[in-house]
């Protein structure tokens, strides 16, 4: 199963040069960029890992690159992510966040089905 | 493809022209400063054109080393260096980041390496100056870890060529045994230039660019009494050249200030003008012969 999350969730993975040139756009506006990545993509876990700390004051998408690189080459059974953080005032939230890097072999989830109480029934998704 | 280029034009077009005129023009004395910029600047245009044409080369190595007296225009130039180098496309942004040893060397073990890697990654596409860069090596200390981040600084510029250029700043003595004790990162500047110390006239024609640019000017008495200054100061020790000057209008300007206050009645001419008096106060007259 494809795991998909966040901007351009749509589309094939970014190349590393089209991640750059996200990158720089999210510098561009002032935004500081900050990578995290997590073994456990379940939709409901907002708890992901950072790496590092986010970056601030960057000019230049190569230094995030750099980092993405380095990132996959420690967590590359991780999914990683990258987050642009705007601070002006109003938003004071991510701007922008999507995914770089997936495992070879991806998480796979089930749903599970719960009878409860009358004819109610719940869902989850469970880590299969 | 064109079969042949005109380089004049191609400089035109990046607008670096103007640049160097700039530095020609608001830059007293250099000469050899400029020079050299003048040589990079072409080197970089020709690649550019030999890029158009098709024969494709490796970029040139820009990393440089900068070495002189303090307050000979090292920053400056280093700032003009930045531009020069994003207007000819070596470097994508062009921005400068100054840093000293305290930005690059942490204060205990695995303290160095994230924070000169924070450094390395702002100063990405745009230019790292670091001043008084041989305080990153302290051979008295062996576990001093100024060593660490030199380690990694020659391993961006060796790999990461095209993504930052690093500028070295401090005085010339220093800076060489720095390099020969550091081979390996000498050996990846390939251009030292040598900031040399100004004249009596060129500082003279800073002093009249700084007051202009203050929205002042020097009376007769005035200019007459900064060469007198100037002369006497510069033997003095702790002299900083353009940065002396500096000091010396600054205080200049605090003298005048005063005595146009005693004064009360003034006029817009009064306002703006030094006079001699006022260079005259300083304590580096005091220790001088009397004439």
């Amino acid at each position: 199963m494809r795991i998909t999350q966040g901007t351009f969730s749509y589309l094939p993975d970014l190349t590393d040069e089209q991640i750059g040139r996200q990158v720089d756009y999210a510098l561009g506006q002032g935004w500081a960029v900050a990578i995290e990545y997590t073994d456990d993509p379940h939709p409901r876990n907002v708890y992901w890992e950072m790496w590092g700390m986010p970056m601030f004051d960057l000019k230049d998408a190569a230094g995030v690159l750099g980092e993405i690189r380095e990132c996959r080459k420690v967590h590359g059974d991780c999914y990683i992510k990258l987050n642009a953080f705007d601070s002006t005032r109003g938003f004071e939230t991510m701007r922008l966040s999507f995914m770089v890097h997936r495992p070879a072999t991806e998480a796979r989830y089930k749903l599970r089905r719960e009878e409860s109480a009358g004819r109610l029934v719940r869902y989850t998704l469970e880590r299969a | 493809m064109a079969e042949s280029i005109d380089l004049k034009a191609l400089l035109a077009e990046t607008g670096v022209g103007e640049v160097l005129d700039e530095l020609d023009r608001e830059l007293v004395g250099l000469a050899p400063v400029k020079n050299r910029i003048r040589e990079i600047a072409s080197l970089l245009v020709v690649d550019k054109a030999r890029a158009a044409l098709g024969v494709e080369g490796a970029k040139p190595s820009l990393h440089m080393c900068f070495t002189g007296n303090p307050g000979t225009g090292k920053t400056t130039v280093a700032t003009r260096m930045a531009t020069i180098l994003h207007r000819l496309g070596h470097v994508r942004k062009g921005h400068l980041v100054a840093v000293t040893r305290d930005d690059l060397v942490g204060q205990y073990i695995g303290h160095t390496a994230p924070k000169t890697k924070e450094v390395l990654k702002r100063a990405m596409g745009g230019v790292l100056f670091i001043d008084e860069a041989y305080y990153l090596y302290r051979p008295e200390n062996e576990r001093d870890y100024g060593q660490e981040a030199i380690e990694i600084l020659m391993q961006v510029m060796e790999n990461q060529r095209e993504d930052l250029v690093v500028i070295f700043a401090g005085y010339k003595s220093r800076m060489d045994t720095f390099f020969q004790s550091n081979p390996g990162l000498g050996s990846r500047v390939a251009h030292h230039i040598d900031f040399p110390d100004y004249t009596v006239e060129e500082l003279q024609a800073i002093a009249g660019k700084m007051v202009a640019g203050l929205g002042l000017k020097l009376s007769s008495s005035g200019r007459e009494a900064l060469a007198e200054y100037l002369e006497l100061r510069r033997v003095q020790p702790n002299f900083a050249n353009a940065r002396s000057v500096r000091n010396a209008l600054d205080r200049a300007r605090l003298r005048q200030a005063r005595r146009l206050l005693e004064v009360g009645q003034v006029d817009a001419d009064m306002l703006m003008t030094i006079d001699g008096a006022d260079i005259r106060a300083s304590r580096v007259f005091d220790s001088a012969p009397a004439p």
